[in-house]
């Protein structure tokens, strides 16, 4: 089977972001969607500490220690940025200003819930931060993830068994194998990645998927 | 005249009492109050309730009144990072009590406590476990939860320049939550880089009213007498 690379996976969510769009982008995979993001489209990137219009990291020498993304990095502010507190920031989101956050995810359900923040290990310590705003928040949720666990397990299921970070919010989800769309009636396929077949992809899936439309 | 500059970190948390709740500004390595939280762990008030976004990495800042375990309870978003061991061990050994609440409905609480508002339905949490026991609400067809105000005893804030009558303004992200923290506490105090003469913050740009401030202390030289 095909199975895209991270950074490949990240390229394929790029080339669905709209110019002109408002977007976050969550710790890890999805920050990478970025830097395929092509140079003819002006996508504003929020950060959820208080930053709209974050820029590429800055010059060796030249961080501003206050100056971080999300995930702790050091970034820059792009000409026409802002920056805001986080009760602001989280207004944003919540009052349905942005048009789009990418997430990473554990697992996602045929109807769109996504589970992203915490397993079912409880002697581990949880951390939330700003996923479950971004979830309920943003126009549209689009996950990004791999298609099933290192171990092989699905992690697109009828319903999600870790606890939920939103109910019915996830848009689309692009992984390794293929682009899913979360539409009223059910799991759809948008895309096969090369010439994975719908049953090879459908047997790794813990839900059942509804053919490409057209 | 109004004159809220104080001359030492020490002298401004040295009424801060046993079992009091203190909120601390600050996100990830971003505009935390750090010279503040020296002086309150040097204070020794113990029996605290924490309100930040985080519970501290390393040694430092939020980590050292861990590590000194002066702090009862923690109210925060994203507790466990790289680097949060002392969080980690003492929720480990069940010597720190954890109150998990999302960012946004975080900063709100806080924002809700400063504005005089009791509560609000957010979306946020609805149909997830941080939202069990809580009141939900159906408006408009869509789920809320009901979420209560987050007022504390003191709130310690970092901005970069402050004048006499504790007009604050940041530095680019290091703002994050330290605006809504000012307005939350009924005792405000501010680490400042810089204290200017009145009138010379442009009223413009100013983002924290003095209103909300009690207390501007500018920084010293950081030294660090526990290390």
């Amino acid at each position: 089977m095909m199975r895209l690379k991270p950074a490949e996976i990240a390229e394929r969510v790029a080339q669905d972001i709209p110019d002109g769009a408002y977007v976050n982008l969550g710790i890890g995979m999805p920050t990478m969607v970025a830097n395929y993001v092509s140079d003819d489209r002006q996508v504003i990137y929020q950060s959820e500490n208080g930053i709209l219009g974050v820029g590429p990291a800055p010059a060796p020498g030249e961080e501003d220690p206050d100056l971080i993304n999300a995930g702790k990095q050091f970034v820059t502010l792009l000409p026409g940025g802002a920056y805001f507190d986080n009760a602001e920031s989280f207004a944003m989101m919540r009052g349905g200003h942005l048009d789009l956050a990418v997430l990473g995810a554990f697992q996602v359900s045929e109807k769109g819930d996504l589970a992203n923040w915490a397993t079912n290990n409880d002697t581990y310590p949880p951390a939330v931060g700003g996923a479950m705003d971004l979830a309920v928040g943003a126009k549209q949720v689009f996950v990004i993830m791999s298609h099933t666990t290192k171990s092989g397990e699905p992690k697109i299921l009828e319903s999600c068994n870790y606890p939920l970070t939103g109910a019915a919010v996830v848009k689309r989800i692009y992984t390794d194998l293929a682009v899913l769309d979360v539409t009223d009636d059910g799991l759809r396929v948008r895309q096969l990645h090369g010439d994975n077949t719908f049953d090879e992809v459908q047997a790794l899936t813990g839900a059942t998927l509804l053919p490409a439309q057209n | 005249m109004i004159n809220k500059v104080w001359d030492s970190f020490e002298s401004a948390v040295s009424d801060v009492k046993d079992g009091d709740s203190v909120m601390i500004g600050g996100f990830g390595s971003s505009g935390f109050p750090l010279q503040l939280i020296e002086a309150l762990r040097q204070h020794g008030a113990r029996d605290l309730t924490v309100i930040s976004n985080n519970a501290g990495v390393g040694d430092e800042g939020i980590a050292s009144l861990l590590k000194d375990r002066l702090v009862r309870k923690i109210v925060c978003s994203f507790p466990r990072s790289a680097g949060s061991v002392w969080f980690e061990r003492l929720y480990e050994e069940g010597a720190i009590e954890l109150e998990l609440v999302p960012q946004g409905t975080l900063a709100e609480r806080i924002r809700a406590a400063g504005a005089g508002i009791g509560g609000f339905y957010t979306p946020t949490g609805y149909g997830t476990r941080l939202a069990e026991g809580k009141e939900t609400k159906v408006i408009d067809g869509r789920g809320y939860v009901l979420e209560t105000a987050l007022p504390a005893d003191v709130a310690l804030i970092k901005a970069q320049r402050a004048d006499a009558w504790g007009n604050l303004i940041y530095n680019t992200a290091g703002r994050n939550f330290n605006p809504p923290m000012a307005t939350a506490a009924t005792l405000t105090v501010a680490e400042v880089e810089r204290v200017e003469a009145v009138g010379d913050l442009d009223p413009e740009c100013i983002v924290t009213p003095g209103i909300f401030v009690d207390r501007v202390v500018a920084q010293k030289e950081w030294r660090n007498d526990a290390a």
